[in-house]
């Protein structure tokens, strides 16, 4: 104690004080909050009377205000009968729904809901006309995928929108492709099957589960790489790199420049102020 | 002259702002070489033109051990280079390829640079600190020649021509003229066999009747019955061809699949300049819902393969041309001149999407022979 | 090696040699002369040494990558060290690439270096040609040379081009692509055209190691014997200098190229490399294993070329689909005047700029003292105007970034950069003139009025002044700036014989005198002499031609004209 208390007044102090304090608020604020909760996994995707009726009650609360009490549907939400449990666990569980704002696009944000109460209202949203099913772990596991056909499809049907490292890209009307590198390998088959918002569908018979979990490879082992090169500047081409160059090599060498040029201090000869009117 | 300083003078000197305008001049003022000049005296002893050394050798000193210590630093740096070259493989036989790659290039990178850098600071200060300050003028002689020496070369140059008698011969002249012209041409000339004249190949893909659409990356053929999730998008290639780049660069294409009512595809015929008038789009060439168009934008070339499936655009990520799948691909935005071409689709005795013929117009960018 | 009298002595093998090389070259003298040659000192002129020393880099890493890259497209399936594209169909020319950077070691380091010194290249002609402009560099006898650049800067565009086209790879096939979409376009040839580069349909198997020796022997040696010639010419007709004290139209001040100028030089040189190789470790570029080979049925969102490609992208991106369909035959306007048209006019203007000005301001003696931008403001003004234009295209060739990242709808983008590349450069001519005016009257008055000090003081009757002193001699020089009298004086309509000027006559004269008196405006900064003469009216103007209106100073008869011309 006498440690501190003996240096409280150096300049130092001050900062650390203020450091201190800032680390026990936010981990105070994280802890109660709990971000990145996400919930568990356990409870199972498939759909008892049970899940279905608590679907129902977390839907009537948050979703059939815009999407109707039936799911119908309504001037501000499309309707959901035949969406399919995949379509709720990819809107919901990536955050995109409940929508906060409305915009262009719903954009991804942390989940309101955890992910026993995901499988219930997507029990409940496939119960009420079906559509695709949550797919299970195997259909998502990439052991044993082709990098190789992966990216091939990848590349031809989805790094127009979404860039050939994942990285996003611009569509018309304020809309976007988000970046890949937060989807889980369960949201990136969902998103292909149901084609959330913009996206185009890429159904099971024309892009079968195995072409599925190949291009899920592609994505995910893009995404972990290293990059050997230095920092990335963003994995989205020249655009970054003209930056760099302009900003880092040539204002470098400009500073450079000056430096070698200057004058030296004691050399030059300054202005005089002249008695002579 | 100012009206304002009176007063000036009271004030004490280190309270005396130094505004500088521009660089200031050195403090030494400066040299004029007596050694320069046309006519310079050359001297047998040569008095130095410039100081052999600086005026304080105490910081000089100071500023030598800085050098030197940076040429020190750079001739390690230049030995961890090579250390590096030996000690970090990479390749296959080392676990993780990228994370090997990364840290040789870090290395290597990072001996390079401190080696390069630390040479240029040192030679920097060498020359900033430890050589004496000097500045030096030279004159700059006129770059015109003198008017003797214009005339004398005037003279030298008529005296030749008129010697070489071909201002005097014109008969010489022409014919000399009349050689070398074809001459200069036959280069050009002999650059025809870099490529086969271009024909009627750019009006033509190798879509026939009876072709099938295949998935590129699978190549497997694809029925309505497969492809039937409104708003549903996939690049096809004709049967066989996911090897050859030149029928692929003119033969992709998308299909896409709609709501039940949403295609309207107008009907519409082309110009008829360049041959008989023929059908471009027809709600015809439509199975089930599912279009086919070009995927080789109008534009230059690049892949038109952006598809918003809620508003039906096909947007080219190069120049954002777009076009409105459900209405024949016209254009409704970006510099495209013209829709995306429509190849006619049907499907064949085993269901599969097959083509019913080639486009019925040249796909891709205009060129002059197009029409 | 010191001889009696504490100098240097030159060692004796070594003048043996020096002796039997002079026995053979007669180069004493000449060596000696260059040895003193005078280089003057002023920052901006390192910039052209940033592109010289860049250049010198892309040979050195250049011959590197030769030893390792193939240039062919032969069709091979991959199954090299980079797993995630094993099995994978690419061009040799793809495959050399990742070998180059997964299993050459040093490869990764060498490619980037290379790509990294491109575009530095590139920035640092561009830096280095905005400086010679701006401050009036390229005027006699600097004109040719001037040229030259020209050559050398559109050389190594399409250098560039060739260069990061040659790995094959997804985005720069992507360029490829609309390089033979733009060909296409071209009226009456283009087909052809297209054909004979490609060796016939795209993609073919040709253009690779076409590419290939054009970017490795033809535009190098081009090069070479440019930079050459441009720097012969430098040293033959010696640098230009800043304005200063004792800087004259007829001398060089500065330092000798032996010792200082050589070790500056040197040291520079390994500056660049040194921050090129930084770049290289730190910063990744052109990782072609990303994209992935290139194939016809594949594109990436955010497409872009290297940035010194990005206007010709934007031009392409803006312009409107206009073709003309007559007669069978199609007139592809949106290709035309965006990648031809354009780039046409910008690069015409660019390389006849110094007759242009010459024509303008009748001004044809030679210049050696450099310009300060602000005493020419209609030039500076015009630079400022194609800075403008080309900024504008350049953005626009990122506008699907620009929208994504700072949230602009895509379609705005456009229609924004379709107005702002009329608009903006008018404004910016306006606004740079204006400006350059404002700080000549600001010099004006620094001459004339004293220098401010930052010292207040407090008047009797409290209120509170600032005092100024006199501007000393260096910074007068600075200051002060001569044109010659063929520059200030108005252009006659009549000659000495009170006839029509024959260079007056017609639509042209007309425009001429009209261009001339636009181009000098401005003010005079004549020395200062007793009591406050310079700089206001004094510009020779008797009526004729723009004079500030309602500027003049309240003091000063203004008649202080240039003591005498300094230029030759």
């Amino acid at each position: 104690m006498r440690w501190i208390t003996a240096r409280r007044r150096r300049p130092l102090f001050g900062y650390a004080a203020v450091l201190l304090a800032l680390v026990a608020i936010g981990s105070l604020y994280a802890a109660v909050t709990g971000l990145g909760s996400g919930g568990n996994a356990s409870a199972s995707s498939g759909s008892s009377s049970s899940q279905i009726s608590e679907g129902k009650d977390l839907f009537a609360v948050s979703c059939a205000s815009c999407h109707g009490e039936y799911a119908q549907g309504s001037s501000v939400a499309p309707s959901l009968v035949g969406a399919g449990a995949a379509a709720v666990d990819f809107q919901v569980g990536t955050g995109r729904m409940p929508l906060k704002e409305d915009d262009a696009e719903a954009p991804r944000k942390p989940p309101v809901f955890n992910q026993s109460q995901i499988y219930a209202l997507a029990a409940y949203v496939a119960s009420l006309g079906g559509g695709p099913a949550i797919p299970s772990s195997q259909d998502v596991s990439t052991a044993g995928a082709s990098t190789a056909l992966g990216q091939s499809l990848f590349n031809a049907n989805c790094a127009q929108c979404h860039n050939y490292a994942g990285a996003g890209g611009a569509l018309t009307e304020g809309k976007y492709a988000p970046p890949l590198t937060q989807a889980t390998n369960r949201q990136i088959y969902e998103a292909m099957l149901t084609g959330p918002e913009a996206m185009p569908v890429f159904n099971n018979t024309t892009v079968t589960p195995q072409a599925k979990r190949d291009i899920i490879a592609y994505v995910t082992q893009t995404r972990a790489e290293a990059n050997p090169g230095g920092f990335s500047l963003g994995r989205i081409g020249p655009t970054t790199e003209g930056l760099v160059a302009w900003l880092g090599g040539i204002a470098a060498l400009i500073l450079a420049a000056m430096w070698i040029t200057a004058k030296r201090r004691d050399d030059v000869r300054t202005g005089e102020i002249s008695d002579n009117q | 002259m100012s009206d304002n300083d009176a007063g000036l003078e009271n004030a004490p000197e280190e309270q005396r702002p130094h505004r500088v305008v521009g660089t200031p001049p050195p403090a030494a003022g400066i040299l004029t070489d007596p050694g320069r000049g046309d006519d310079a005296d050359e001297t047998a002893v040569e008095q130095p033109w410039i100081p052999a050394d600086p005026p304080d050798p105490v910081l000089a000193k100071n500023w030598e051990r800085v050098a030197a210590l940076l040429f020190i630093l750079s001739a390690l740096a230049s030995v961890g280079f090579i250390a590096a070259y030996v000690g970090l493989e990479i390749g296959k036989k080392n676990g993780d390829v990228v994370d090997a790659t990364l840290r040789s290039n870090l290395a290597l990178g990072t001996a390079l640079s401190v080696a390069m850098l630390a040479v240029g600071i040192g030679m920097v200060i060498w020359v900033r600190y430890i050589m004496p300050p000097v500045e030096v003028a030279e004159e700059r002689h006129p770059m015109a020649s003198d008017p003797e020496d214009r005339s004398a070369f005037a003279e030298t140059f008529i005296a030749g021509t008129e010697t070489s008698q071909i201002t005097k011969r014109p008969l010489l002249r022409r014919t000399l003229l009349a050689a070398v012209l074809p001459v200069a041409v036959a280069p050009l000339v002999i650059l025809r066999d870099l490529g086969p004249l271009p024909g009627t190949s750019l009006r033509y893909t190798v879509w026939k009747k009876g072709t099938r659409l295949t998935v590129f990356g699978t190549n497997q053929p694809i029925t309505p019955a497969d492809f039937n999730s409104p708003g549903a998008m996939i690049t096809v290639i004709p049967e066989g061809y996911q090897d050859n780049d030149e029928v692929l660069a003119k033969a992709t294409c998308i299909i896409i699949k709609m709501e039940p009512g949403q295609l309207q595809i107008p009907t519409r015929y082309n110009d008829g300049v360049n041959g008989p008038k023929t059908l471009i789009n027809s709600m015809n060439w439509t199975v089930d819902d599912i279009v086919a168009y070009s995927k080789i934008c109008t534009h230059v070339g690049c892949p038109a393969a952006l598809y918003e499936q809620t508003t039906q655009r096909i947007l080219c990520p190069c120049h954002q041309s777009s076009f409105l799948a459900n209405k024949g691909a016209t254009v409704i935005f970006g510099p495209a001149p013209r829709p995306l071409p429509q190849l006619p689709i049907t499907t064949d005795a085993e269901g599969y999407l097959v083509a019913q013929s080639d486009f019925q117009e040249p796909i891709g960018p205009s060129f002059w022979e197009r029409g | 090696m010191t001889s009696t009298n504490g100098r240097l002595e030159i060692p004796k093998p070594l003048a043996k040699q020096g002796g039997e090389l002079d026995d053979r070259l007669h180069a004493a003298k000449g060596i000696r002369t260059f040895m003193r040659k005078v280089f003057p000192d002023h920052w901006t002129f390192l910039l052209g040494e940033i592109a010289l020393y860049s250049f010198i880099i892309l040979i050195l890493t250049g011959i590197f990558l030769t030893l390792f890259f193939q240039p062919s497209m032969t069709q091979v399936v991959y199954h090299g060290s980079y797993t995630k594209l094993d099995g994978v169909r690419m061009s040799q020319a793809y495959e050399s690439t990742l070998n180059l950077s997964f299993d050459v070691r040093g490869g990764l380091l060498m490619r980037q270096i290379h790509h990294w010194a491109a575009d530095v290249f590139l920035a640092a002609i561009l830096c280095h040609m905005l400086r010679i402009f701006f401050t009036g560099a390229y005027r006699k006898p600097r004109d040719t040379n001037w040229l030259i650049g020209i050559g050398m800067l559109t050389l190594g565009i399409f250098e560039g081009f060739l260069g990061y086209s040659m790995p094959d790879d997804l985005l720069s096939g992507t360029g490829v692509r609309i390089a033979e979409g733009v060909l296409l376009g071209i009226p009456v040839v283009g087909t052809y055209l297209s054909f004979f580069l490609f060796g016939g349909q795209f993609p073919g198997a040709e253009f690779v190691p076409r590419f290939y020796i054009i970017h490795v022997l033809l535009i190098p040696g081009l090069l070479l014997a440019l930079v050459s010639a441009h720097l012969f010419l430098m040293v033959h007709q010696k640098h230009t200098q800043m304005p200063g004290k004792d800087h004259t139209e007829k001398n060089v001040v500065g330092q000798p190229a032996y010792p200082y100028f050589a070790v500056k030089t040197g040291a520079f040189f390994f500056f660049v490399f040194g921050v090129l190789a930084l770049m290289g470790t730190f910063a990744q570029i052109n990782p072609v294993w990303q994209p992935g080979p290139y194939t016809p049925t594949a594109i990436s969102a955010g497409s872009q070329p290297d940035f010194y490609m990005g206007f010709l992208e934007g031009s392409l991106r803006m312009s409107p689909n206009w073709t003309w369909d007559i007669g069978g035959h199609t007139v592809a306007w949106n290709v035309i005047i965006p990648a031809l048209v354009v780039p046409g006019i910008i690069f015409t203007i660019l390389g006849l700029w110094p007759q242009l000005e010459r024509w303008a301001t009748g001004d044809k003696g030679y210049h050696n003292v450099n310009q300060r931008p602000r005493n020419a403001p209609t030039r500076t003004g015009v630079g400022m105007a194609g800075v403008t234009l080309y900024g504008i295209l350049w953005l626009e060739g990122a506008n699907d970034l620009i929208a994504v990242h700072f949230q602009i709808p895509l379609y705005t983008t456009t229609e924004i950069a379709r107005y702002a590349v009329f608009i903006g450069p008018v404004v910016v001519f306006w606004l740079t003139r204006r400006i350059c005016i404002g700080l000549q009257r600001r010099d004006a008055s620094m001459l004339s009025h004293g220098i401010e000090t930052g010292i207040i003081r407090q008047l009797p009757n409290g209120g509170f002044e600032e005092l100024e002193r006199p501007a000393t001699e260096e910074e007068a020089a600075l200051l002060i700036e001569h044109p010659p009298a063929s520059v200030t004086q108005p252009r006659s309509d009549t000659d000495e014989n009170g006839l029509p000027a024959p260079s007056s006559r017609g639509v042209l004269g007309k425009v001429q005198a009209r261009a001339h008196d636009v181009f000098v405006e401005g003010i005079s900064l004549a020395p200062p002499t007793n009591g406050h003469t310079n700089g206001h009216g004094g510009n020779g103007h008797n009526g004729h031609g723009e004079i500030e209106g309602g500027e003049r100073a309240a003091v000063g008869a203004g008649q202080a004209e240039p003591s005498d011309d300094e230029t030759e």
